[in-house]
């Protein structure tokens, strides 16, 4: 098989603004990666696909990866104006301080394919491609109308991540069931309490049902209008 | 999961079908349609799976896998736990097949840290795995004769011959089908020299069990006129729709990553990979029974060369395992198809990623294609055809 390089050579020789990125993989296993670009992915994989010496027509696995927001600490030297009194009159001076500046590195969700060819018996050929956020912008192409087999696969990462594919043919969840509101795979995750159990004499499970079943049926009254009557 | 019905409803509405989509099969318009939801409970579906069917008479016209019956989040218990302790877990994926899924789970983490394994290991993984594969490959055969009608027989000559394999596991690996015997670097515990006698002597009844399972069944009548020319898969649409394992050598595609990767020391052995003609039940079948004769050769083969030494590289970390921040992806020949597990690690002692690509799952992209046209009768067989273990396939 071509080396990362020269395959992502030949994705830029044949769709100039490409935008593949690579991404090494310090790890012994040595299988580095391209990162695409969203909006030319899908030239890129029809390309991948049907390049006579690549013929990647095989796609085996399709998964999610959720980077959540990182806060990232910083030190940083400052030169600022202070004023001091000095013998009683008001000076201004020039100071130097380090600071530690906090800000936050924006997560996003990613989407990772391993390529493989069938033809040609190599592979596997990685490639990564990301959502700008976690939050409202989470959709990418689907790769479904290429390789089929990211059908299920896409969408237990609808299901499990909430990647949101445009041009998939049946985006439903797969795993968890309809109506279930959350994204369970996500590294924020927070499991429901146990509102599940049956109301039993111990404490602290009686008082957790109860709490729960308060806000339950306050939820229920404020959308009736119909007040707590129950 | 979807509410049953809101999916295939009655609605007249043609869908679109693109070059790699289901087909659209016309409705005869002779009378209503009627929707089924076959499963969970329906003893041929293997497990708790449900198929909502659309039926023109008894033509199949609308098929809908649903899953997630048997979902525990297998995935982001692997994240919660470190390297190690994910290994027994496992053995829950396929249940059927255990010592394959350690394989696949202990080779992608070698190849995340470049471990080494010993040769003695290698061939011991060999052998665990051609095992494997011989007792699942007869008692997928059998389950699909049970769900053709023919009641008990096969299956319980298979299962005749299972219980002898299982009888090896335990005594290897302490446990029938839980075995958790891999290691990264290694095998867990040796394998004495009584144990490899006694696995040869049963490796040496293998051919004979496969020439009557063989004899039984391969000319009967009924089996021939049920499965031939039923539930045909195309090979370009088996690549495309990523389909693996026998399934995919029986629509004529030559892959095997036995042969592809050579991963641990298959490059050693001579063996060759059956292909079918026309991609329907009966080339599954047959298929199957061929690649049992196979691993009975790699078998005979890897009990008459296995080396002596050590099972565990003495430099091999297992516990508190920290792999250096990457990723890797490592996959192996399941019986099933293609099982391979994705990891990054992030320095830490637990997988930052964890997943297991279940090749059951993705086989059944195409169950919709195959059953198109069919008759709701044959849609049993079709799905035990591809042999899935709901284990995996929901995780």
């Amino acid at each position: 098989m071509k080396t990362i390089e020269e395959i992502k050579a030949a994705i830029d020789a044949a769709i100039p603004d490409a935008g593949v990125v690579i991404v090494p993989n310090p790890s012994p296993s040595g299988q580095h990666s391209l990162r695409l670009d969203p909006a030319h992915v899908l030239q890129v994989a029809r390309f991948l696909r049907s390049d006579a010496e690549l013929a990647f027509d095989f796609l085996s696995n399709v998964t999610g990866v959720d980077w959540p927001d990182k806060e990232v600490a910083e030190k940083v030297k400052v030169t600022r104006p202070v004023t001091k009194l000095v013998d009683g009159v008001e000076q201004t001076a020039e100071e130097t301080v380090e600071e530690t500046r906090k800000h936050l590195q924006p997560g996003c969700l990613e989407v990772v394919y391993h390529l493989f060819s069938m033809e040609k018996k190599h592979g596997p050929l990685v490639v990564r491609m990301r959502t700008v956020n976690r939050t409202d912008q989470v959709d990418l192409p689907s790769l479904t109308p290429i390789w089929r087999s990211a059908e299920f696969q896409e969408r237990e990462i609808f299901d499990l991540y909430g990647v949101v594919f445009t041009g998939h043919p049946d985006l439903r969840r797969i795993l968890m069931w309809e109506g279930f509101k959350d994204h369970p795979m996500r590294r924020d995750y927070v499991e429901p309490d146990d509102f599940e159990y049956e109301p039993t004499p111990h404490d602290a499970v009686l008082a957790r049902t109860q709490a729960h079943q308060a806000a339950q049926l306050a939820a229920t009254a404020g959308e009736k209008g119909t007040g707590a009557a129950q | 999961m979807t509410k049953f019905g809101s999916l295939i409803g009655l609605s007249r509405k043609k869908k679109q079908a693109g070059w790699n989509r289901p087909p659209v099969v016309e409705e005869t318009n002779e009378g209503e349609l009627l929707e089924v939801s076959m499963g969970p409970q329906h003893p041929s579906t293997h497990g708790v799976f449900r198929m909502d069917l659309a039926l023109d008479g008894e033509r199949v016209i609308r098929l809908k896998p649903e899953f997630g019956y048997l979902h525990r989040n297998h995935e982001k218990l692997g994240e919660d736990q470190s390297y190690l302790a994910n290994m027994p877990y496992t053995d829950r994926l396929d249940y059927l097949c255990p010592l394959t899924n350690n394989w696949a789970y202990a080779l992608a983490v070698e190849k995340l840290t470049g471990q080494a394994v010993p040769e003695r290991a290698e061939y011991l993984r060999v052998i665990l795995a051609e095992l494997t594969r011989f007792q699942n490959h007869a008692g997928s055969i059998g389950f699909l004769m049970q769900d053709m009608g023919c009641s008990g027989t096969p299956l319980m000559y298979a299962f005749r011959e299972r219980e002898k394999i299982l009888d090896l596991f335990e005594e290897l690996t302490g446990a029938r089908m839980m075995c958790n015997y891999m290691r990264f670097g290694g095998c867990r515990v040796d394998a004495s020299q009584a144990w490899l006698d006694a696995t040869r002597k049963v490796v040496a009844g293998l051919p004979k069990f496969v020439d009557e399972f063989e004899a039984l069944l391969r000319s009967n009548e009924i089996l021939m006129a049920r499965t031939q020319g039923v539930g045909i898969l195309k090979p370009d649409l088996a690549v495309n729709a990523g389909i693996t394992g026998p399934l995919l050598r029986a629509s004529g595609v030559n892959y095997d990553i036995r042969k592809v990767d050579h991963y641990g020391i298959y490059d050693r052995f001579s063996f060759r990979v059956p292909l079918g003609d026309h991609g329907d039940v009966y080339d599954r079948f047959m298929i199957r029974m061929l690649e049992m004769r196979e691993s009975v050769r790699i078998l005979e083969q890897a009990l008459k060369d296995i080396p002596g030494g050590p099972v565990m590289d003495p430099k091999a970390k297992n516990r508190g395992l920290r792999p250096k921040p990457g990723e890797a992806y490592g996959r192996i020949e399941s019986p099933k198809g293609e099982l391979g597990f994705y990891l990054i690690s992030d320095g830490g002692p637990n997988p930052y990623r964890y997943r297991v690509r279940p090749p059951s799952l993705i086989n059944l992209t195409v169950l919709e294609d195959m059953a198109l046209g069919q008759n709701v009768a044959d849609v049993v067989l079709i799905l035990g055809s591809v042999d899935i273990v709901l284990g995996e396939v929901d995780r």
